[in-house]
């Protein structure tokens, strides 16, 4: 329960920590908040040659509104993410997903950047970023880009950034109008890891007729996955019109790589994963007629 | 691996160190700063019982490199009584409740509860089962730990 030995830098600024990150190649990685990482090291599943711990980059952090987004530094911890009131006002899926993530003192060290490169898929923080089509900003030595969520996630515990690219802001696109919001997660004890989840978000016309439907998929593949056919299939129908036990199953109906472990078969966790989109969509419409 | 000089403050007494980068806080407050009352048990962030708090928050100093830690504060269970010795709240009310048996778990506990309590003096039952759940205690049963944290917990803030 020791890792093995490791080199240890610390910058104090993005421009130190990419320049550390393309001079030491493939064997570094970057130390965010650690809540997943040191695990890995402890019980040697990750044996790296140099950590780059970004822990003390004062300008990873914060929270800005921006004209129709939120920007969170990739450094920002769990903790402030779901206490802050900007956050809550212009992204609830955030402030609603965060007490599921680990404990209270996971979430004092964890970072909403750490859980999002980590990419697993079984955490909340990547299942909305894909669901809100958030914009993954990324810095190296060879200049700036930002990734869509979309083309982000690339399979279990992989992303499409590239070794020397460090995960610097995430920019959330702030839904206006009626919208509800809602997360359902079902695990065995309070912080686990879910058996299945699903964050949904809802927006409305005047009529009742929904203009919009998002949902992420949380532990139902190798990656989060965007039932994007189950999402049209209730644009523009009438939110009371729509089946939510329907629309759970449509949305888990083309997975193909669902895990299946001691916690539960891919089979049944196909059949929790329908139930959590239909609950969640039930309770975002509410609501969002309510909005 | 080249070892880093550090200085972390524990208790309000500056402790400097020359450390390998892969030491945990953990190790860090129990071999070199002699501190044992910081338990370890699964040291893979499961378990809680090498709770601490850094800089206030309460954290798992298993999952922190005391590399990390270095120039911050961190406070331990032998950081919260007072001088003379008497208990704090938190610890007097584990001793009234009956919440611990073996006591392996309870530094752990002691900490996320003296935490909790501070950011929430007047918790629901559920608000105390939430903030506990990341603590484990295989002898308790946890009904005297919630009997404790309800005796502890300061209550309404006076107007």
């Amino acid at each position: 329960m020791k890792s093995a030995p490791f080199g240890y830098q610390a910058p104090t600024t993005i421009a130190e920590a990419v320049g550390l990150l393309a001079e030491l190649g493939d064997g570094a990685k970057v130390l965010a908040g650690g809540q997943s990482l040191i695990p890995m090291l402890a019980l040697r599943m990750a044996v790296l040659d140099e950590l780059v711990d970004i822990g003390r980059i004062i300008e990873l952090r914060g929270i800005q509104r921006r004209d129709g987004h939120l920007r969170i530094g990739a450094g920002t911890t769990e903790a402030v993410v779901g206490a802050d009131p900007d956050v809550a006002a212009a992204v609830p899926l955030l402030t609603r997903a965060t007490p599921l993530i680990g404990h209270f003192q996971i979430r004092n060290r964890g970072t909403l950047g750490g859980s999002i490169a980590h990419a697993d898929p079984a955490a909340e923080y990547p299942a909305i970023a894909l669901a809100l089509d958030a914009g993954l900003e990324v810095v190296s030595t060879r200049g700036r880009r930002t990734i869509a969520a979309a083309d982000f996630f690339d399979g279990f515990w992989s992303t499409t950034m590239e070794p020397d690219e460090l995960l610097v802001a995430v920019d959330f696109p702030v839904w206006t109008g009626r919208r509800g919001f809602a997360v359902e997660e079902f695990a065995r004890r309070h912080g686990d890891f879910a058996i299945a989840g699903a964050c949904v978000g809802v927006a409305l016309d005047d009529n009742d007729r929904v203009t919009r439907c998002a949902i992420g998929l949380i532990g139902l593949g190798a990656k989060p996955e965007r039932p994007t056919a189950a999402e049209a299939s209730v644009v523009g129908v009438g939110v009371t019109d729509v089946v939510a036990d329907d629309l759970g199953r449509l949305a888990v109906a083309d997975l193909s790589s669902i895990p299946s472990d001691l916690q539960g078969s891919a089979r049944y966790r196909e059949r929790v994963g329908a139930a959590m989109v239909s609950r969640a969509f039930t309770a975002a419409a509410t609501e969002a007629r309510r909005d | 691996m080249t070892e880093i000089a550090i200085k972390i403050t524990v208790n309000g007494r500056p402790q400097e160190a020359v450390v390998e980068p892969r030491l945990t806080l953990a190790d860090f407050l129990r071999e070199n700063c002699r501190l044992t009352g910081t338990h370890l048990a699964c040291e893979h962030g499961v378990c809680g019982a090498c709770t601490v708090l850094v800089d206030g928050a309460a954290v798992r100093s298993c999952l922190m490199f005391a590399v990390q830690a270095a120039d911050r504060e961190v406070t331990t269970v032998e950081g919260i009584a007072a001088p003379d010795g008497t208990l704090s709240p938190v610890q007097a009310a584990f001793r009234d409740c009956h919440g611990l048996q073996c006591g392996f778990c309870t530094p752990g506990f002691i900490m996320s509860l003296t935490a909790l309590l501070r950011d929430n003096p007047d918790p629901t039952d559920e608000d105390i089962r939430v903030g506990l759940s990341g603590n484990l205690c295989r002898c308790t049963g946890y009904q005297g730990i919630l009997a404790a944290a309800r005796q502890a917990a300061p209550g309404p803030a006076e107007a």
